[in-house]
């Protein structure tokens, strides 16, 4: 090797991150890119950005690595959302909003009227566009290339705030269609019902209480009935994910904590995001409570922490 | 698909009925004599041959309207591209009997004083082919309208429009005579079908016939796809669209295969409508025309097999009377009797009669379930799209 070769490759092996082996990760996460914001840096800019050559090679690679290193955070979440955005007509209904749901985990969601609960649940399923932001399922999905069909073939299932059910159909017929399998026309023209799908469609009957309906026109269903027709759909649907807009309006006391009862069961199984206002429901379901105000989080924790927050006091629970 | 018992007794007095017609109506006025009571005028043949074509179009139209939710006010232009593939055949089988007594060329193309026949009317000589034509056509055309206007999620009264447009389009298209297919004079003069003289009684009665066995078939397939998951997956996309996206379903797959089922149905129907009128020119795409048939099965009940059948032959039936006895007034009446069942009667004959059925048989119920009898307070109401 020559003296100039060997200088060289000093001078690279000098300039690659590598050789800072110590603070790879806090390179990596820190990123070259200042609009992505430093989610590891404290406060007060403590613990401190470490100093990345500006040599293009050293640049390029913190870039890369720093993607990586968000990556890897991701990669064990279920559901990843980071610096949202979606504005409808200047107005900013998602604004910058971050949310990470594990696997497994049951979420609450609160927030006053207009707080963007809705809107996040539109971008998660692909019904609206985030104008900029991540939206990962499962870690490694990107939630904004895919459109509703997709989404829910992937495992995310939804329960709307206004409920909606085929009206025009039965209840069985309702859960029929709901039912999780293929979702090919041809098939469908040719399907015929078969043992495990009457038993299927028995199970979530009995998990609904909605047995002695079955019959039933969907249209002629209580407010109530039609809000747990949804959630029996939802079931059928067997999603990895379930968002439920607002399941207990409109119901009863009673309904209201047999709700919720059901709903922790099905968390055994899933995972659940659930958006409600009725602070007993959200009592009830006793897990961790994310507060949004203004299309981004106000605070985030376990009930009580939350609801002793005086700015969520302020905005949505002191009115 | 589900088939037989699952399509309720009323369906099946309507396959009855329609092939009775089929047999009785030819042998009335084949072997019957003129003087017998129950004889049929030579006239009423194609006439009543003419409303069955035109059920079946009500009929395709009512899968994606009644079904599907997909108002379509272009349905016209699939049952005259049936009608100008069937044409094409007719005007072939002409062969040297025309009045410029060219044994290839169509009058029309002589007398624009063309050399040779284009390339789109080879193989129309041969009946197989046209019959393929009548099928393909029309479901290519569906197809790829389809296939851009529900990707795009065109719904509503913006896809009434471009269905307007697209019929429209194809009129001012037919209208030219570079196009190739007689412009507005369209195809006519036709000689025989099959070897059989197309105006012999026997020929007209075997097309009445076939009329009837086609709508036949229409009824029992469009009984067949409705009374399937899928048919009850195009009543969920009717209903709540949005709501089968979320359970993954791909809403506009369900549309593109109702629309494209209906406009081959439709094109069949024009198929057989042309040799027994004897001609399809372009008006045959007026947008009119396919306001008409929503005004079909709007009257008769669309979301059912019969409404639209009865719909059809009810107001053509109406159509033929009036246009005869007051033939300034027909347009006023045919707007006026849609206002009125808008208003009045938004379900349509059948509709409204279902309706008024179920609603007694729940008022039986109740007090009988009044009386002690605890039979079916849980029952089903049946369904009214049936
Ligand atoms: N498609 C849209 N076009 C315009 N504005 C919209 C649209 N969707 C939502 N918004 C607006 O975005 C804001 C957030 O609405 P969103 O429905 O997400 O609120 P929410 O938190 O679900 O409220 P609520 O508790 O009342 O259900 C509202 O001000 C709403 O008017
Ligand atoms: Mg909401």
């Amino acid at each position: 090797m020559t003296m100039v070769e060997e200088a060289s490759r000093q001078i690279r092996v000098l300039h690659e991150p590598q050789g800072y082996a110590p603070s790879l990760t806090s390179i990596s996460l820190a990123g070259p890119d200042p609009a992505a914001g430093d989610p590891d840096a404290g406060e007060n800019g403590w613990p401190p950005r470490p100093v990345v050559s500006p040599h293009p090679w050293a640049t390029e690679r913190a870039a890369r690595l720093a993607a990586e290193g968000k990556g890897r955070r991701r990669r064990d979440t279920l559901l990843y959302l980071d610096g949202v955005t979606k504005s409808f007509d200047g107005f900013k209904a998602i604004n910058n909003l971050s949310l990470v749901v594990e696997r497994g985990e049951m979420r609450a969601i609160i927030g006053p009227n207009g707080a963007g609960k809705t809107t996040m649940m539109d971008i998660i399923t692909g019904k609206t566009r985030p104008d900029k932001g991540e939206v990962f399922f499962g870690g490694d999905v990107d939630l904004t290339q895919h459109d509703e069909a997709e989404i829910a073939g992937m495992g995310i299932g939804r329960k709307f705030q206004k409920p909606t059910v085929f009206e025009s159909h039965t209840v069985e017929d309702n859960l029929r269609l709901a039912l999780s399998g293929s979702r090919s026309i041809l098939r469908a023209l040719f399907h015929r019902k078969d043992a495990p799908e009457r038993q299927r469609i028995e199970e979530i009957l009995a998990l609904t209480r909605l047995e002695a309906k079955r019959k039933m026109l969907a249209a002629d269903l209580s407010h109530g009935q039609k809000q747990w027709l949804e959630i029996g759909m939802l079931l059928a649907q067997d999603p990895e994910l379930l968002l439920v807009d607002e399941p207990v309006a409109g119901m009863t006391d009673a309904e209201t904590e047999e709700t919720a009862r059901l709903l922790r069961d099905i968390s055994q199984k899933h995972s659940v995001v659930v958006v409600e206002h009725d602070m007993h429901f959200v009592r009830a379901l006793g897990v961790k409570v994310t507060c949004l105000h203004e299309g981004s989080v106000l605070a985030e924790g376990p009930l009580d922490q939350v609801s002793a927050d005086p700015r969520v006091v302020e905005v949505y629970l002191g009115r | 698909m589900i088939f037989a018992r699952h399509l309720g007794a009323r369906v099946w007095i309507l396959v009855a009925v329609l092939v009775a017609a089929a047999i009785l109506v030819p042998a009335a006025n084949l072997w019957l004599p003129a003087s017998h009571p129950l004889h049929v005028p030579n006239y009423l043949v194609p006439l009543l041959g003419k409303y069955v074509c035109y059920a079946l179009l009500a009929l395709a139209l009512d899968l994606v309207w009644g079904y599907v939710g997909i108002l379509s006010l272009g349905h016209g232009a699939f049952f005259a591209l049936g009608g100008y593939a069937m044409g094409m055949y007719l005007m072939r089988q002409i062969g040297g009997r025309g009045v410029y007594g060219n044994p290839l060329l169509p009058d029309f193309m002589v007398f624009l004083n063309w050399k040779e026949l284009p390339w789109y009317w080879y193989g129309f000589d041969h009946f197989a082919f046209a019959a393929l034509m009548v099928l393909l056509v029309p479901g290519l055309l569906a197809f790829v309208f389809g296939y851009f206007a529900f990707r795009s999620r065109v719904t509503g009264v913006y896809l009434s429009i471009i269905t307007q447009a697209m019929t429209y389009a194809l009129l001012l298209a037919f209208f030219r005579n570079d196009m190739g297919f007689g412009g507005n004079n369209g195809l006519t003069d036709f000689k025989d079908i099959l070897g059989f003289p197309i105006a012999a009684r026997s020929t007209r009665a075997a097309l009445f016939a076939a009329s009837c066995a086609a709508l036949v078939a229409g009824v029992l397939v469009v009984g067949a796809v409705t009374r399937s998951k899928l048919g009850k997956l195009m009543i969920a996309v009717r209903d709540a669209e949005s709501r089968t996206r979320f359970l993954g379903w791909r809403a506009e797959h369900v549309k593109l295969f109702a629309f494209t089922l209906s406009a081959v149905m439709a094109g069949v129907a024009g198929a057989l409508y042309v040799p027994q009128v004897g001609i399809i020119n372009p008006g045959e795409f007026a947008p009119v025309n396919s306001i008409e048939v929503v005004i079909w099965a709007a009257v008769g009940g669309r979301g059912t097999l019969l409404g639209p059948v009865i719909g059809a032959l009810l107001v053509n039936w109406g159509k033929s009377y009036f246009t005869a006895a007051w033939p300034e007034g027909w347009l006023f009446m045919l707007g006026g009797l849609f206002v009125v069942v808008t208003l009045l009667l938004p379900r349509g004959i059948v509709g409204t009669f279902d309706h008024g059925w179920d609603a007694l048989r729940l008022r039986r119920r109740a007090r009988l379930a009044e009386r002690g009898g605890s039979s079916g307070a849980t029952d089903a109401v049946p369904n009214p799209a049936e």
